[in-house]
């Protein structure tokens, strides 16, 4: 079960859940560019069928943190593990990723599910049924024959989360899927994503919202200049912050501090 | 002026009644064409689509190379493919000279480089955009080049044509190894130069005409491919 958060040696914060071994652990993460350091002594562990939330300020580290656990990234420092071992292609293969503006490939609907099918392995045979599987889930069977390019927003996000699951990955990363959807598009996305939950697959999800953190979320992790400010159970920490930096983002004073500061400094 | 404007009358006749030497002329003209830019387009497009996706030492020089090679003399390619071509040269027993095969050889090596460096950069760009979905999909090397290959099918299309045009329109190289031999290897361009210089202006405008019809009829279908791909946002 959940313990709550906890200092690593390293001086990070670490969600540690379960006795059970992690699914992916980040161990004093860090990512130095050009001498800035933008991830430092992060260490994550990433449990089953859990839920995950990363929070954070614009500029905080969040997306890079995402890119870094996902191999999208490489880190300067530290280690990222699947299952214990160092990341592989196995792992790779049993992780997917939805980008904040999806990324659609220049054909149709169906063709894209079936694409990302046939780059997962899966057999020749089986692919139609998978993908015609998860175009039904994502409610877009009706557009298969459409150029997914013309698709909206919320129907492209919708079949880039069809494509992240129709591989049925064991750990789904999400970086902002909904951060340009209208509301219904929104609790379309969100759907798919408890469903994804509901079949096993453990999320791990960026997001700048408390309210959509509270809603997906089982832990939360905050990122505050790079560094884990503050993790645990996303109930807990939303509605009793025990870090200063939390507690100013949650009631919208963060940004205006940080301004406040970087003003001071100059 | 009215000389002029019969020698049109005269080209535009031999044109509508479809004269048998200039219908000879215009079908190993795109005979030689067609295969030369197909045999390109093997080549050059996944040359260049390697050279814009993978990373490897020298991509860099690679692609200067490229770049340069796009602007080779026709006239030095000629005389390049001539001497292997010829009696004395690596080539020779092969008898290629003075035949169809050496323009499409000698157009072959004009026209590769130009739709290499093109393909390069459309699916460099393509490949730009893709790289973390393909990352994240676990996308090995061959399924992302035949993949940024086909999501880029509209534009390399565009490209092919190009090099047709290029291709169609040249006459120092397919001259130098193909000789301009009446009914063997005498193609539009070699004939306007040959009849021109004979003083035989029908045939040599009527070519003209010809070959100004198929260098617009490629435009429009590259214009006409190119709309539609961007109505489903294929571009």
């Amino acid at each position: 079960m959940f313990s709550g958060s906890a200092r690593s040696k390293t001086g990070a914060f670490a969600v540690s859940q379960s006795l059970d071994p992690p699914l992916l652990a980040a161990r004093d993460l860090a990512l130095t560019v050009r001498g800035e350091p933008l991830l430092r002594n992060v260490d994550l562990d990433i449990h089953a069928a859990r839920r995950l939330m990363i929070l954070g300020a614009n500029g905080a580290g969040k997306s890079l943190l995402l890119r870094c656990l996902h191999g999208l990234t490489r880190r300067t420092g530290g280690g990222v593990y699947w299952r214990g071992r160092p990341m592989d292609r196995a792992a790779r293969r049993a992780q997917a990723m939805v980008f904040q503006r999806p990324v659609m490939l220049r054909r149709s609907v169906l063709s894209n599910l079936l694409f990302a099918l046939g780059a997962a392995g899966v057999r020749k045979s089986e692919r139609r049924a998978r993908a015609q599987e998860a175009l039904e889930q994502a409610r877009l069977e009706h557009l298969a024959r459409r150029p997914a390019r013309l698709l909206s927003g919320g129907e492209q996000q919708r079949l880039a989360l069809a494509r992240a699951l129709a591989c049925r990955p064991e750990i789904l990363f999400l970086d902002e899927p909904t951060a340009s959807l209208d509301p219904a598009a929104t609790l379309a996305v969100e759907q798919l994503i408890s469903a994804a939950h509901s079949d096993g697959v453990a999320i791990v999800m960026v997001t700048h919202e408390a309210g959509q953190a509270r809603r997906l979320g089982d832990d939360i992790v905050f990122l505050h200049r790079g560094a884990v400010a503050e993790a645990g159970r996303a109930a807990h920490c939303l509605s009793a912050p025990s870090s200063a930096p939390l507690q100013a983002w949650l009631e919208g004073r963060l940004y205006l501090e940080e301004t406040r500061l970087s003003a001071e400094k100059r | 002026m009215s000389e002029i404007g019969a020698i049109f009358r005269a080209a535009f006749e031999l044109i509508l009644r479809w004269d048998s030497n200039l219908g000879e002329i215009v079908t190993l003209s795109l005979y030689v064409t067609f295969f030369a830019v197909a045999l390109a387009c093997c080549i050059g497009l996944p040359l260049g689509a390697a050279v814009g996706v993978f990373r490897f030492p020298g991509r860099t020089a690679a692609t200067v190379l490229l770049n340069t090679l796009m602007g080779l003399p026709p006239v030095v390619v000629g005389l390049g493919v001539y001497l292997m071509l010829s009696a004395s040269g690596p080539l020779g027993p092969l008898r290629l000279l003075y035949t169809p095969t050496a323009m499409i050889i000698a157009q072959l090596v004009l026209v590769t480089p130009i739709i290499a460096a093109l393909a390069r950069q459309i699916t460099e760009d393509l490949n730009r955009e893709y790289a973390d979905q393909f990352t994240s999909l676990g996308v090995g090397p061959f399924r992302k080049l035949w993949a940024v290959l086909w999501d880029g099918r509209y534009s390399l299309l565009t490209v092919a044509l190009a090099g047709f045009g290029r291709a169609v329109a040249e006459v120092g190289a397919v001259m130098i190894v193909g000789g301009n031999i009446n009914h063997v290897t005498r193609v539009m361009t070699t004939s306007i130069a040959l009849e021109t210089s004979k003083g035989n202006l029908n045939l040599a405008l009527a070519l003209g005409v010809v070959l100004l019809a198929i260098a617009m009829a490629v435009n429009a279908v590259a214009m006409a491919v190119r709309a539609s791909a961007m109505r489903a946002a294929y571009v």
